[in-house]
């Protein structure tokens, strides 16, 4: 009854199974693609992984020559000179003062924006305003530099005479506006998420569009509102061409926006344009800096991961 | 609010009602500014960009190479390099991203494997680009040996566009009903045959658009292409992926050193001489005009799909 043929045999008059060679052949090339896709999705978890052994074993080395206390506590990280210190605190209140500026602006910004575009705005308006707002994302970081450095820096120093040309203000207002579209979108998808029957309540009951999302939406949607930001804060955390154009490469203990420091970012950029040997520590100690500025933003990923997690369970 | 309210007299609810209006419509105000402020500072930074370097831009512009002399310099072997790049980031991204988009959207079992998989994506999507950059530095250009070159920049970005494709994947994966499945089933298709036969051609437009914003994403990416120590200064192009004799197609320009688009304008912006931030405007034009484009299409190709879905 079943041709040896490995295809499925044409439908005669009677009954026709395919041959078992051919469904042998299906099932063998069902298991090996589905080995494959597997394969590709575990690339997810080597990256992780290599990201983790990378970091760690080059941190390893470092930490050998230099104790974890002086790298936490030492006011100092001057590594590529001779009498080299290594303290990460003046890259971290680099990292801190342009980060806060540009939440300082991203935060209520994008909030405003988000429950307009969610609670105001007509649909046309939101349907146009979206897609400008990914262009805005879209945007290469290296642009945003250009602008900070080169139109908002000297536009500051318009308005506050004595500002120098590397400045932590100028890059942490860009990179407000560069996370603004992300905090805007994600707090948006959040206050979208709460159904709209608690919405028509709040409206029967005689609120405001604005008392409606101040009293009931935004409530509803706050732990997605939270994760919006705490992704953002992780976005500014790890930005680094805005900076390394604007901000200068002096690291800098301070907290003082008007004056030039270097970031985290920015100081792992200063070393890999110069010449360092490989296995120097001057190498490692962009390990270092990396394996500091993953573990801030991972712990900002793992926290917003789960608030956003929750919001989505909610409803 | 209520109670006190409520022993008002009732001339007090019409300035109650008055105030609550006022401040609604104050804030309809404000989010209208700032999304004034947010577009206008699109159009500042485009129309910055283009008076400045509106003037460097020309025919000699895009096919010099970069030069001592900023206004004999060019972007040839910066836009070659991107392209070239490019490849090798689609070439990777597109069959990896679509595979793992794929296997968690309709193959993975629930287990802790799985959830693995999926933290793992979540959590590289956030991770800051620099760090791909110290990975490439550590494992690709020493650890594997394989030097500053076209094939480990291609390979760094297409590991941080990953996310972006599996996301686009899925959830384009995720919006074909479930009917159609049922249906392929039901003719006899194993898993395989439908993901081959009706899923992937459903999916394909939205995959598409993951692909095209993943790309844009990475043309104007720079910090992790820097980390692992690009050269700034190229003044040659690398070997023609083509080539007339047998066997017609040539590998080694993947071993070539290289520059890039975002590279090259950062190296302009870091010179004192405003005659190279010129240049550096009229580079970071084309760059923002190539992603503005990029963008633009997968927005059209989304308002596509969404209209034929209504």
């Amino acid at each position: 009854m079943a041709a040896a043929t490995d295809t499925p045999p044409v439908a005669s008059d009677e009954l026709v199974r395919p041959s078992g060679f051919f469904l042998r052949r299906r099932r063998f090339a069902d298991r090996l693609v589905r080995l494959i896709l597997f394969a590709a999705a575990s690339v997810s978890v080597f990256v992780t992984g290599g990201i983790v052994y990378i970091l760690v074993g080059e941190s390893v080395v470092f930490f050998s020559q230099v104790s974890i206390v002086e790298f936490l506590t030492d006011t100092q990280w001057t590594p590529l000179f001779s009498n080299a210190r290594y303290g990460i605190l003046p890259l971290l209140s680099g990292t801190i003062v342009v980060a806060g500026i540009a939440l300082l602006v991203a935060i209520p910004a994008g909030t405003t924006l988000a429950i307009y575009l969610s609670e105001y705005a007509p649909a046309p308006v939101r349907e146009t305003i979206k897609p400008l707002l990914e262009l805005l994302e879209g945007v290469p970081t290296v642009v945003y530099g250009y602008f900070a450095l080169l139109f908002v820096t000297p536009l500051l120093r318009y308005l506050i005479p004595g500002l120098p040309g590397f400045n932590m203000l100028a890059p942490g207002l860009v990179m407000g506006i560069m996370i603004l579209p992300y905090v805007t979108s994600v707090s948006e998808d959040a206050m979208r998420a709460v159904p709209n029957h608690l919405r028509e309540g709040a409206y029967a009951l005689g609120f405001t569009r604005f008392q409606a999302a101040t009293k009931v939406v935004v409530p509803g949607a706050f732990s997605g509102i939270t994760a919006a930001y705490i992704l953002g804060m992780s976005r500014a955390v790890g930005e680094t061409m805005v900076v390394a154009i604007a901000a200068g490469q002096n690291p800098n203990l301070t907290f003082n926006p008007t004056e030039g420091a270097a970031t985290i970012t920015a100081y792992i950029v200063q070393v890999s344009l110069g010449d360092l040997p490989h296995g120097s520590i001057g190498y490692q100690t962009i390990f270092a800096a990396g394996l500091t500025l993953f573990i801030i933003t991972l712990a900002f990923n793992i926290i917003g991961f789960y608030l956003r997690r929750r919001f989505r369970e909610v409803y | 609010m209520a109670t006190s309210a409520a022993r008002l007299p009732p001339a007090d609810y019409g300035r109650l009602i008055g105030r609550a209006r006022r401040v609604d419509l104050i804030f309809a105000g404000a989010g209208l500014l700032v999304m004034l402020v947010a577009m206008g500072m699109l159009m500042a930074l485009i129309v910055d960009l283009a008076v400045d370097g509106m003037g460097r831009l020309s025919w000699d512009f895009l096919t010099s190479f970069p030069s001592r002399r900023p206004e004999r310099a060019g972007i040839l072997s910066a836009w070659v390099g991107t392209s070239l790049v490019m490849i090798v980031t689609a070439f990777l991204a597109v069959p990896l991203g679509v595979g793992a988009g794929l296997y968690l959207e309709e193959y993975a079992p629930k287990n802790w494997m799985t959830d693995v998989i999926e933290i793992n994506v979540t959590n590289l999507a956030g991770v800051p680009s620099i760090i791909y950059g110290l990975l490439a530095l550590g494992l690709f250009v020493y650890a594997f040996g394989l030097g500053e070159t076209i094939l480990v920049a291609g390979m760094v970005l297409a590991l941080l566009i990953l996310p972006v494709v599996i996301v686009a994947t899925r959830e384009a994966i995720r919006s074909i009903p479930q009917e159609v499945r049922e249906g392929a089933y039901a003719l006899g298709a194993d898993q395989w045959q439908t993901v081959r036969m009706y899923l992937l051609p459903a999916a394909r437009p939205g995959i598409l658009t993951g692909t095209i914003v993943g790309l844009a994403r990475a043309i104007g990416e720079t910090a992790p292409v820097i980390t692992i120590g690009a050269l700034t200064f190229i003044a040659f192009l690398p070997p023609a992926p083509v080539q007339p004799g047998f066997p017609f197609i040539n590998f080694e320009w993947l071993n070539s050193p290289f520059t890039l688009m975002p590279i090259q304008m950062f190296n302009w912006i870091s010179r004192p001489q405003a005659a190279f931030h010129l240049n550096a405007a009229a580079a970071g034009l084309v760059l923002l005009v190539m992603t503005l484009l990029m963008n633009g299409l997968a927005i059209y190709i989304r308002y596509r799909i969404r209209k034929g879905m209504r």
